[in-house]
């Protein structure tokens, strides 16, 4: 879009805005309107030489220029025309008409009504972009898709908020066994690694060092009445991904066959090589054998541990111990 | 040179917004001072690129021909409630619930358009802060890459086209689409479209376009066939297969993932229980037992214990 083009495009919503305001302090118009209050002072005095056609003294929108330089306020008048905003482009109500259905069918039956109502007055004023809302749905992650568990974000995050030491209930599938651990929390992370997990970042007493958990995989939650006392931390880097792994921790090759391929896609693998017949060679991280053993079992027959042989070996024992649990019955 | 040109448009689109009927070329030339210092070749380079740009900001510019008799003269004007946003009236809990939906999108292009359309209700008087509501919302993401174009190509239809690479395949194909719909099936994002070199609808997993997704042409390029119900198209090949019963035995402290979706837990003799689950998709189901190893058995029914074994043995074969 044009420097003018979004130019016009915050002049057409803050005009409307401020008129239905009174008058607006500058730094929130600049923040909701995604702009720096300089930039805005620039938007504004384009408005200075604009009105109904003719221009005449009393034909100009008036624009109170002092009042925002000096005390920060905006203040517009003499601009009926551009009483309302424009109306919602299809991706804009589409994005509204989506985002709705996808709370309704997450919330409690007593709010339903609530969104129910809300929508119809909401699709009514937005015919073009309720029909694109037609065409798209969007996953909602299973942990999010219930209340249940959104509350365990919600409460973390005022864990958080109020620096609280918190007790958890904690499941740690590569192992399958759960622990209770007392954890400082630093912050709850969001939709973060390859499947979008929620997390929540925290120093955990019992192992004594930073940890991430899972959202998903707290079973149970309280906030104790503890302060938090975490040590000093840097806030934790996660645009490289939320899996860094350190460079020296053990490796593992795995051979994937046709039907294990998505491996590669959703777990980060460090290396891969595509092979003759279709599969893939695999260099991934193993800090955790039992994850590695887990997964390989659960690809069974399609995905062979090629090195370590130690890893390779826990694989074929776990599959003869599954196996004698089957015989005779 | 910004300046001038917002100045320049925007008393256009008022000097059309408050006529009641249509103006002609001529008069907007005059009353917008901006135009006055053009030559006439040069004026109507530029009001036709200004009428462009204003269309694209979503302006609706009619036109129509001033005389009803005589045709051969035409005007423009922009309808005000073609223009503005329509009388909401949007009760103080149904407006705080709208902020909150808006919160729904931790995706970048939805979550703009979505503070867009929100911003816009604003500018109409609503107060849609959340903050008396005792709601949290769900958030979604969409991880994949190729949301945001596909997304932004299907709400204009313009034509698309962009590498994709199948789950058998090493290899990945070109593919040239018309978006229909991108839908979600058990948590994962389809693009269901119009393939034009297969010349028939496909689907297609997002998380398998590989690279850039190119735009291919202007929008409303193409219509998508009435009737169309993309979900339904999605499904059929997303096949959600119907649940079945299951008794499996575990052993004590383990299996917590299955544990939590239990219909009944049960103690049996030396540390195992029995645990009674709904499961679906066979596959799927041996996939997750498979993965607790000898802490997880089989007791029912008898084709998911079969088709356990039987990959297990598999395994064990391929090892040996």
């Amino acid at each position: 879009m044009s420097g003018s083009s979004a130019q016009l495009r915050r002049l057409l919503t803050l005009v409307p805005w401020v008129q239905a305001e009174r008058e607006l302090p500058l730094a929130v118009a600049a923040e909701r309107l995604d702009t720096t209050p300089k930039q805005l002072m620039k938007d504004l005095n384009v408005l200075w030489m604009c009105g109904l056609p003719g221009l005449f003294g009393g034909d100009l929108i008036e624009v109170d220029l002092e009042a925002a330089e000096d005390q920060g306020v905006l203040r517009v008048s003499n601009a009926d025309y551009l009483a309302r905003p424009q109306r919602f482009g299809a991706m804009e109500a589409a994005a509204l008409v989506v985002a709705l259905r996808t709370l309704r069918d997450a919330v409690e039956p007593e709010v339903r009504a609530l969104v129910d109502r809300t929508l119809v007055k909401l699709e009514s004023v937005a015919e073009e972009g309720a029909e694109l809302a037609d065409r798209l749905d969007v996953a909602v992650p299973e942990a999010d898709a219930d209340p249940r568990a959104r509350q365990v974000r919600a409460r973390l995050e005022e864990a958080v908020a109020q620096q609280r030491r918190v007790r958890l209930s904690y499941w740690t599938p590569s192992r399958d066994e759960t622990t209770e651990r007392d954890v400082d929390p630093l912050e709850v992370l969001t939709g973060e690694g390859a499947e979008g997990k929620d997390y929540l970042d925290g120093w955990c007493h019992l192992a004594e060092g930073r940890r991430l958990f899972r959202l998903d995989r707290i079973v149970a939650l309280e906030v104790l009445d503890v302060a938090a006392e975490p040590p000093q931390l840097e806030p934790l880097d996660v645009s490289a991904g939320i899996f860094q792994g350190s460079p020296d921790a053990a490796q593992a090759v795995l051979r994937l066959e046709r039907g294990a391929r998505w491996v590669a896609e959703y777990y980060p693998v460090m290396d891969a090589e595509e092979l003759d017949d279709g599969g893939l060679r695999v260099t991934l991280q193993a800090s955790d054998p039992q994850w590695l053993v887990r997964l390989v079992l659960r690809l069974a027959p399609h995905a062979r541990i090629e090195s370590p042989a130690a890893l390779a070996a826990a694989v074929a024992n776990e599959a003869h111990a599954t196996l004698a649990a089957y015989d005779g019955t | 040179m910004t300046t001038a040109k917002s100045e320049r448009l925007l008393n256009l689109l008022i000097a059309m917004l408050v006529q009641r009927h249509y103006v002609t070329k001529e008069t907007l030339r005059r009353v917008v001072p901006q135009y006055h210092d053009d030559s006439d070749e040069a004026f109507e380079r530029k009001f036709e690129r200004d009428k462009d740009e204003l269309r694209s900001l979503g302006v609706p510019i009619e036109v129509g021909a001033l005389d009803a008799f005589f045709d051969d003269e035409l005007g423009y004007r922009i309808r005000p409630e073609a223009y503005a946003l329509p009388e909401v009236a949007l009760d103080a809990d149904e407006a705080a619930v709208v902020g909150l939906a808006a919160r729904v999108w931790q995706n970048a292009g939805l979550a703009s358009a979505a503070s867009d359309a929100l911003l816009k209700l604003r500018a109409a008087g609503a107060q849609v802060d959340p903050g008396g509501l005792d709601v949290v919302s769900p958030r979604v993401s969409a991880p994949e890459p190729a949301f945001d174009p596909v997304w932004a190509a299907l709400s204009s239809r313009t034509r698309i086209a962009f590498d994709y690479r199948r789950s058998d395949a090493s290899e990945a194909e070109a593919r040239r689409v018309e978006p229909w719909g991108v839908v979600s099936v058990r948590s994962r994002s389809y693009l269901v479209g119009f393939d034009r070199d297969r010349e028939d609808h496909r689907v297609f997993r997002l998380s398998r376009v590989v690279g850039e997704v190119r735009t291919e042409g202007g929008p409303a390029a193409y219509e998508v066939p009435a009737g169309t119900d993309v979900r339904a198209l999605a499904s059929r090949v997303v096949r959600d297969t119907d649940p079945f019963a299951a008794v499996l035995r575990v052993r004590r402290g383990r299996g917590h993932g299955l544990r939590t979706r239990a219909q009944a837990v049960a103690p049996l003799e030396q540390g195992w229980d029995r645990v009674e689950i709904e499961l679906r998709d066979l596959e799927a189901a041996v996939d997750e037992v498979l993965s607790y190893g000898s802490d997880v058995i089989v007791e029912s029914p008898a084709i998911l214990r079969d088709r356990l074994v039987a990959r297990l043995e598999a395994l064990v074969e391929a090892a040996s």
